[in-house]
């Protein structure tokens, strides 16, 4: 912590002026098992998009939604509770 | 059945896009307290203030020096998360007096878990409900103090086994019942409350959309299952809350000018022992006490239709169209 910033160099009042600055956080590597998505299942609903407590979905161009696996926690609630069993678990490192 | 109206009505595109909550909170993996603001938040959109008590969503989102909210955010201590925001709603109506703060409006919101709300910040809340500010209170309720390691609140359902009351050869767990908070909060005679659960996310929306634009105090008590405390595998947070609204542990209903209304009126409901077996801190349970919860939970549900149908009988209030 020596060589880190003082008290005096942070603002005042420990204010963060910069939102969401947490994004640089690679909370993927929390992951033991990884969500992949079988595209011809998959029928662009959108239940595992809302469903992530993390946010780490998002709609490609084609409207599938993509895993963020910078971000994902690899909860798998996305495939427990996709509708078209479209998205299987897979334990990292296969 | 809800899920069923919501998969026929789900449409993501025309969902807010935003993530005002940023990914790459700490959050543990199946957060269902995460999960829950940020329904909230797609709901609530950009122009809005967050007052946030201590808990386990101060702790997630705001490692100094990083913070995962994308709006205007206040962290305060656990007994003044509504106390701030009428202060906040106070000085921005001042502020929009005097031509120094754009005009429309702002949503304010103080966020609190079951203990910051039930426990340590009931008196700020009731102060704050009282005084009439316009601002919408959300109760996360994961029914323990998670964050510092699953210590029982007030709010913590009877037989639930937590550090401070573990399940043992003499005890049982949880002693006393779960402390019917949104029916206090229902005591200070708002003009909006709501139960919601996120497993249910276009009725939590639908809910907090109501809650901001309704003028005076509104309140929101959000069932968010905890993998951690409630020792549950990590995927099932969304199906916990949906086993605690189908057993009828976690009743959804609204209340509206003093006028309640059950969202789902469910006569057949799943068996509670569903909702109580995935968990692992009801694991000790005999079947004597499971039916003792199955009491409880009959009792409560029917006490609350009852309700409701009377609420539907009565004259309509000033403000029903």
């Amino acid at each position: 912590m020596a060589d880190g910033p003082t008290w005096k160099e942070y603002p005042m009042a420990a204010t963060i002026s910069e939102p969401g600055s947490a994004t640089g956080q690679n909370t993927g590597d929390w992951r033991s098992e990884r969500p992949v998505r079988n595209p011809e299942k998959c029928d662009k609903c959108g239940i595992c998009w809302i469903y992530c407590p993390d946010a780490a979905l998002f709609m490609d161009e084609e409207g599938f939604y993509e895993v963020d696996l910078y971000h994902c926690k690899g909860c798998g609630i996305c495939a427990r509770e996709c509708g078209k069993d479209a998205i299987e678990m897979i334990e990292e490192g296969e | 059945m809800a899920e069923k109206t919501q998969s026929a009505e789900f449409i993501p595109r025309l969902l807010p896009p935003w993530e005002l909550l940023a990914e790459g909170h700490r959050g543990c993996q199946g957060c269902g307290e995460a999960l829950a603001l940020r329904q909230i938040l797609k709901a609530a959109g950009p122009d809005t203030i967050v007052c946030s008590a201590t808990g386990c969503m101060e702790i997630i989102t705001s490692p100094y020096p990083e913070t995962a909210w994308r709006i205007p955010w206040i962290h305060v201590a656990f007994e003044n998360a509504a106390a701030v925001a009428s202060g906040v709603e106070a000085g921005i109506k001042i502020l929009q007096k005097h031509g120094r703060y754009r005009e429309g409006k702002v949503n304010i919101i103080a966020i609190g878990g079951d203990g910051g709300t039930a426990d340590i910040g009931l008196q700020a809340l009731s102060g704050a409900l009282e005084r009439r500010h316009d601002f919408t209170y959300v109760c996360t309720d994961n029914e323990a103090y998670m964050n510092t390691g699953i210590q029982r609140s007030s709010a913590t359902p009877f037989g639930a086994s937590t550090t401070p009351s573990p399940a043992g050869k003499e005890s049982i767990g949880q002693r006393t019942e779960k402390k019917d908070l949104p029916m206090i909060v229902a005591a200070h005679n708002l003009p909006y409350l709501a139960t919601a659960c996120p497993s249910y996310p276009l009725d939590l929306m639908n809910k907090t959309r109501r809650a901001l634009s309704t003028e005076g105090p509104t309140y929101l008590h959000v069932l968010s299952p905890c993998p951690t405390g409630w020792r549950h595998p990590i995927d099932m947070a969304v199906e916990m809350g949906r086993l605690a609204v189908e057993s009828g542990v976690f009743p959804l209903y609204e209340i509206i000018d003093g006028k309640l209304r059950l969202n789902v009126e469910m006569n057949k409901r799943r068996p509670v022992a569903e909702y109580l077996k995935p968990q692992g801190r009801f694991r000790h349970l005999g079947p004597e006490q499971i039916e003792e919860i199955q009491r409880f939970v009959n009792e409560y549900y029917d006490r609350l239709i009852y309700r409701s149908q009377c609420d539907a009988e009565a004259p309509p209030t000033p403000h029903e169209e």
